[in-house]
This record gives C-alpha cells, sequence and structure tokens, in this order.
C-alpha cells in the first residue's frame, strides 16, 4: 500500500497541459524548409539519396507525403538546399498541398494546409470516434497512434478516441502501405462505417506507399476508390503532429 | 568429410567452402546437428540455374559457433522433411515451400506461410483450418483486423467451453515483399538501410543494426568502438521501452490501471530520451552502415543519466506493487504455460525462451558489436508462464539501464562513421543480434561481382508465434490477451 502511494505520488500528472501550444524540440525532424535559389550545376546528390523519391530538382520540390523525415538529403546536398526544422504541423487536407517548394516556411504552411469544413465542425466537432487499420504498417505508425491516447498526450480529452468496431466509428485511420492481403479487409471495415465519413490516411506508407511504393505484393486500389479528408506525414508521424492535423480539421 | 562450414556471428565465409550434401545427406546431418545440441538460426532457399539451393545455418551457442550446410534440389522439386524429427523446421519448411515450391515430403502440415492466406486467396489450398469436432466444440475466429490500433492477423481458437484447446495463428496479411525488395534496390544502399528500419517498426535499431552490421562486415570493417557503444546505447533504450511498455499494457489488462498509466509514463521518458539523441522516438536515422550518424554529448550523456535514474526508481515501484499484488498473480501465474522442453523443441527465443528456462541470448552467445566489450549476463526463469515472460521483463529493465549507465560512462573516443570497403564476392555472411524480442537474424549472400543476390530476413516473431499457440493451450479463452501481450510479437517482422 505503502509502494502505491509513493508511486502514484512520483507519477504525478504527466499530461501534456497544452497541446496547441506543445512543440517538439530539436533534433526531431518535422518541416524541411527548402531554400531559394538554384542548385549546384549538375548536382543530384539529394534525389541519390532520398529513398523514397520524394525529390524532384530544377525546381527543387518536396513532397511530404512521400518524404521519410530521415535526412539523408540534408546530409548530401553540398549546397544546403534542403534544412530540416522540428516543426511538427504537417498535416494537411489536400494530397497536392504535401508537395512544397522553396519560400514555403513551417508557418505559411501549417496556415492554409487544413481546411476544416463547416459540416465536419457540425457533426465531428465535440466527437469523433475513429477506427484504425493497419495494411501492413511496420507498426511504427501503430504505436505513435495508440500512444495518441496515452497519459501524455491524452487525445481523448478532445472526445477524439481510437474504437474497436468500425460501426462505432465515423472515420477510419490508415496506414500502411495496403498489402494485398489486407486490401479486402480494408475495404470491408470502410464499408461497416456509417456515413458521413472521414477517411485519415496516417504515414508515408499510408499516403503514398513509402518505403513499399514500388513492391508488387500490394494493393492500393482502395485510395483510388476513397476520398482521402485528411494526410499526415511521417514515418511514423509524431503523435502531435497526428493530433494537431485532426484538431485542425475539425477546427478546434 | 565435413558436413557444414563452422564460422562466428558476422563472419564472412566464402560460398565454395560450404558444404554442398545430397539431400538425404543434408537431412541426416541436420537430425544429427540437432541431437548434439546445435540450434536452427536459419533456413532458407537461392534460385540458381541448377535448381534451389537450401542453405540451414546452425548455431553452438555454447561455444559461440555457427554451422552452415547447404543442398541443391533441382526438377524433382522434393526433398525429405527434417520436421518430422526436429519440429523446429516446420515453418521454415513450409516457408521454402510456399517460396519455391519445393516439397518437403513427410512435413505433417504444408499450409501457406505468409503469401496465400485463408479465406482471401482460396486458389492458394491448402487453407483450411485444423478442426475439432465433438460436443460443446466451438471456434472463435478473431481478424485479420483486431480491436485495438495494432496490426492484423487472424487467430482460429478451437475450444470446448471456456477452454482453448488449440489456436491456429494465420499470419500473411502484412506481407509486403521485404526480402524482395532487398534485391530490386540493392544498388541503393540507402535505401535499404531505411528498409531495414521499417522491417518491424518496434525494433528499429535490433533490424537496422543487423543490416549493418553485415553489410559492414561484407565490406571488411568495423566501425569504431565508439559508434559501436552508442549502438549499444540505443538498442538497450529499445530494449527498456518496449518492455515498459508491454508492462504497461498487461497491467493494463488485469485492470491494474495505476501501473498501466506509470509505465506507459516512462517509456515515454525513454523513447522521447531516444529522440533527444538522433530525432527519432524510435532511433530511426541513427544507425549508418559504418557506424552511427549522431554523437552522444556530453548533454545527452547527463540527460539519459537523469532520465534512467528516474526510470529505475519509478519502474522498481511499479512492478514492486505489480508483482507483489496477489490479485495480479492470481492472473499472471500457471497461465500460458510453454514448458522448457516444449520450448526448445519448437526452438523459442528472447526473453520469452529465457521465461523458460532455457539461457539464450545473442548479446553473450554470439557477441558483436559493442557487446564484443563487455559480458551481458543471462537470466533465465523457469516457470515459462505468463508471470515468467511479464517478469523477466522487469529485470531485463533493471539490467539494460546498468548497461546503458555503465557503458554511457566508457564512452571511447573515436570516429563515428567509417565507410566499408566494396563487398566482398561469393560469401555469405549471418548477422545476428539479439533484439528486445530475442535472435534477429539476416543473412546476405552476394554474386561473383559482391551485390546481393539473396537476403534473407528471420525476426525472432517467426519462431516464437508457435510458442504463443502453444502456451494458449488448455487455458481459457479470456486469459489470450494476457498470453498474447506477455510475447508481444510482430506480425510484419513475421510476414516480411
Ligand atoms: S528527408 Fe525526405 S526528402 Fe530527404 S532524403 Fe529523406 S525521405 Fe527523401
Ligand atoms: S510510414 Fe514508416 S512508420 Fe509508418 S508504417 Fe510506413 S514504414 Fe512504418
Amino acid at each position: 500500500m505503502l509502494d502505491l502511494l509513493k508511486l502514484r505520488k512520483r507519477h504525478g500528472r504527466p499530461v501534456i497541459k497544452d497541446l496547441r501550444r506543445a512543440e517538439v524540440k530539436a533534433p526531431f525532424r518535422g518541416f524541411p524548409l527548402l531554400r531559394e535559389g538554384a542548385c549546384p550545376d549538375g548536382c543530384d546528390q539529394c534525389l541519390r539519396a532520398c529513398p523514397t523519391g520524394a525529390l524532384s530538382i530544377r525546381p527543387l520540390r518536396l513532397d511530404l507525403g512521400a518524404c521519410l523525415f530521415c535526412g539523408d538529403c540534408e546530409t548530401a546536398c553540398p549546397a544546403g538546399m534542403v534544412r530540416s526544422t522540428p516543426a511538427h504541423r504537417l498535416g494537411a487536407s489536400k494530397r497536392e498541398t504535401l508537395r512544397i517548394g522553396p519560400g514555403e516556411t513551417a508557418a505559411s504552411f501549417a496556415a492554409k494546409a487544413i481546411g476544416s469544413r463547416r459540416e465536419i465542425r457540425r457533426l465531428f466537432g465535440r466527437s469523433l470516434k475513429l477506427r484504425q487499420v493497419s495494411a501492413a504498417g511496420c507498426n511504427g505508425c501503430e504505436m505513435e497512434l495508440g500512444a495518441c491516447g496515452n497519459v501524455n498526450f491524452d487525445m481523448g480529452r478532445f472526445g477524439v478516441d481510437f474504437v474497436a468496431s468500425p460501426r462505432h466509428a465515423d472515420g477510419l485511420v490508415l496506414t500502411g502501405p495496403i498489402s494485398r492481403n489486407m486490401s479486402p479487409a480494408l475495404k470491408d471495415a470502410y464499408r461497416s462505417l456509417g456515413t458521413p465519413r472521414v477517411v485519415v490516411a496516417a504515414g508515408a506508407c499510408a499516403i503514398h506507399g513509402g518505403l513499399f511504393a514500388e513492391s508488387v505484393d500490394l494493393d492500393r486500389s482502395f485510395l483510388a476508390e476513397t476520398p482521402i479528408d485528411l494526410f499526415v506525414p511521417g514515418c511514423p508521424p509524431h503523435p502531435l503532429t497526428f493530433i494537431r492535423a485532426v484538431l485542425d480539421f475539425l477546427g478546434r | 568429410m565435413a558436413t557444414s562450414a563452422a564460422f562466428k556471428n558476422l563472419q564472412p565465409v566464402p560460398v565454395t567452402e560450404i558444404p554442398r550434401l545430397s539431400p538425404a545427406e543434408f537431412r541426416r546431418a541436420m537430425v544429427e546437428d540437432a541431437e548434439a545440441g546445435r540450434r536452427i538460426v536459419l533456413f532458407f532457399g537461392d534460385r540458381e540455374p541448377a535448381g534451389v539451393t537450401l542453405t540451414a545455418v546452425l548455431a553452438d551457442d555454447d561455444r559461440s559457433r555457427l554451422f552452415a550446410a547447404s543442398t541443391c534440389v533441382g526438377s524433382e522439386a522434393r526433398y525429405p522433411a527434417i520436421t518430422p524429427d526436429v519440429p523446429a523446421f516446420h515453418l521454415f519448411e513450409r516457408e521454402v515451400y510456399e517460396e519455391f515450391g519445393l516439397e518437403p515430403v513427410g512435413h505433417p502440415w504444408l499450409k501457406p506461410v505468409r503469401r496465400g492466406i485463408a479465406g482471401i486467396n482460396p486458389a492458394e489450398a491448402p487453407t483450411a483450418f485444423f478442426r475439432m469436432e465433438g460436443d460443446e466444440v466451438h471456434e472463435v475466429g478473431v481478424g485479420p483486423i483486431h480491436a485495438g490500433v495494432i496490426e492484423p492477423g487472424h487467430f482460429r481458437f478451437s475450444c470446448q467451453g471456456e477452454d482453448v484447446h488449440h489456436l491456429e495463428i494465420q499470419l500473411g496479411f502484412q506481407h509486403r515483399g521485404v526480402e524482395n525488395l532487398f534485391l530490386r534496390r540493392r544498388d541503393h544502399p540507402a535505401f535499404l538501410l531505411r528498409l531495414a528500419e521499417s522491417i518491424a517498426g518496434d525494433s528499429v535499431i535490433g533490424h537496422a543494426g543487423a543490416f549493418a552490421g553485415a553489410t559492414e562486415a561484407l565490406g571488411r570493417i568495423l566501425p569504431a568502438r565508439r559508434a559501436l557503444m552508442i549502438r549499444v546505447i540505443a538498442q538497450e533504450l529499445e530494449r527498456i521501452g518496449i518492455h515498459l511498455g508491454d508492462l504497461a499494457a498487461l497491467a493494463g489488462d488485469v485492470a491494474y490501471l495505476t501501473g498501466q498509466s506509470v509505465y506507459g509514463a516512462l517509456r515515454t521518458k525513454i523513447i522521447n530520451t531516444t529522440l533527444a539523441l538522433c530525432g527519432s522516438r524510435f532511433g530511426r536515422g541513427l544507425i549508418a552502415v559504418g557506424g552511427v550518424r549522431f554523437d552522444v554529448t556530453p548533454e545527452g550523456r547527463a540527460a539519459v543519466r537523469s532520465v534512467l535514474e528516474e526510470v529505475e526508481e519509478g519502474a522498481r515501484l511499479a512492478s514492486a506493487v505489480l508483482f507483489g499484488s496477489g490479485s495480479v498473480l492470481a492472473r499472471f501465474e500457471k497461465a500460458g504455460i510453454v514448458y522448457p522442453e516444449t520450448a526448445r523443441q519448437i526452438g523459442l527465443v528472447g526473453p520469452a525462451a529465457r521465461a523458460s528456462g532455457l539461457a539464450r541470448d545473442v548479446r553473450s552467445d554470439h557477441p558483436y558489436g559493442g557487446y564484443a566489450y563487455f559480458p551481458v549476463h543471462k537470466m533465465t526463469l523457469t516457470s515459462g508462464d505468463v508471470f515468467a515472460r511479464a517478469y523477466i521483463r522487469s529485470v531485463e529493465i533493471a539490467q539494460s539501464i546498468r548497461l546503458v549507465r555503465e557503458q554511457i560512462d566508457l564512452l571511447p573516443e573515436g570516429d563515428l562513421l567509417h565507410p566499408p570497403g566494396p563487398p566482398a564476392a561469393g560469401h555469405l555472411v549471418v548477422s545476428l543480434a539479439e533484439g528486445w524480442r530475442g535472435e534477429i537474424a539476416h543473412a546476405a549472400v552476394t554474386d561473383d561481382e559482391g551485390r546481393l543476390k539473396r537476403y534473407k530476413i528471420k525476426d525472432p516473431s517467426f519462431h516464437n508465434w508457435f510458442g504463443l499457440a502453444m502456451a494458449v493451450r488448455k487455458n481459457g479463452i479470456s486469459d489470450f490477451p494476457i498470453c498474447n501481450k506477455s510475447f508481444n510479437l510482430s506480425y510484419c517482422g513475421f510476414d516480411l
């Protein structure tokens, strides 16, 4: 009993009080800044370094949806054209928005990336129940989504929770590149949701295929058939990235 | 004539030195080796012009030796199964059958391992589930999608009343062609390293370290000791973090909610420390081929030390309460027993093996990298139940905290990165690492030009899923969650 009391006292209140103001500290690799100006002649070091083909050059562009935030391009570039920042607000409601160019800052991106529709605010603004489906996710995304509900992040305080059955859910959160073997179950889960319903794609694998984009063992037809409401980049996305994206989406 | 080539963890061997036996000799050698106490580490095929070459890697843990032997199966596409005499082969032989169509004649059950999934691709027979018949017999099917935020797989329980008589675990839903990608992108080492980090996202350091070790060995370099010790620190932090998370989950499942919160909060502190070292809570980006990308600065060292102190005391108290509570012990003790003999026969590894009395730990049995510089004491329990698998985690947390604390103060000066030379041509290298789940094994085979021609990966889950199936037999089905969490196995690590 004494131990239990000591334990309770030590534990304190580990919850992050203001999630909207919380920041992730360096060396976390979040929003990458692309420098304006020309790349050195003939250089393609970043393209060679990038594992997922997230970059294109002349003009310089970076697809946050494909990016693993590994920092390999930053190390490879002799001209310092790419620089990671710890900014964690990376979510967007349109796939196109994730393709960033020089001059975009973390703040300018975050200010416009997520639109909050009135209908969404009205229906789900105070309670959003989500069914997560891992379709060949490596457990990185799954662990971070799981962490969103823990005693530190406590996403549940906003009425946003993961639930066990798709029948209880207002939305589906997809992780993983969608293996051929998970494709039917994923589609079943989606069909079991009520309408209206929202779909969130979390992590490079779900958004773009990530490291597995070239694999012959995937079936990504779900994405062609299903409108996606929210994209949350990362490999895996940090819990604050996910929570913040959902809050912005709900207009909170 | 020797029936196998002897070598060590991370020691490349010319492929030509691996004895090529006839299928019958090969089988005999495997059975004799198993009887002599050698343990199966890997068994994989490689398609060649003359047929499929099968290579087996066995371990003599007491002598820190590995042994490899091979055989070639040509157009007859069958060979005598080893499984009837050495049960630990059963899943490996199923895997080879699925991948290459080589029939292990006499194998009791050639069900697909990961490619053809029951109910999804009926063309790939046999997909039938094991069936039990009789009064009050019923089946419970769970998954592929489970109730929590976790990976998918299908569990089929054959029950009589509340008791589970058999559990069949059908995996493969996560199969995304990892080994195939290793070959297709073999000319892009940066890609391969990131891919290794994603084999199992909870074992980033374990798998990336095994890949880096194999690549460095083929390139004939050893990273500087400073870099190796930073890998050790990251590996132990990974172990501490996951073990804390597992204890949180186990505590939650028996409604000890304080424990769930406390262990969970301690885990957050550990993985945030990993983030402070390398920018990722799971250690992504830390390991490089040839060393590490991030140094441990004096401030980093101070931060690690203070977090460890906090976690040590918190975990000690939480464990005192958890393992001192009668209502918790009533759930954990004698639940989900895997007896030592069963554990040995099916080839369990990692904490699950150590909880069933098998003293197996790659860190001391086949020392590698930084672990070659100091001893890691192997710890075992014998009861093989949920209690043992939970308790050994709390003991290992304390041990890993001590290891990190000692090593972080002894970090030698040295370069962080040391680029490897060109990979040795025509060699096999086996890279073993003790991830938090147990033995991770990677095998790389190079062709005449030193390019990868086969890359084989084994996550410890490949051995241990069958251990879970054994554990739940004769248990109430309501004990399944604690049995499952006491193993915490990887789906994608298995499915690849
Ligand atoms: S940080 Fe992103 S863009 Fe840069 S190399 Fe890594 S995956 Fe490619
Ligand atoms: S995005 Fe990264 S962390 Fe998420 S499932 Fe894919 S590889 Fe794993």
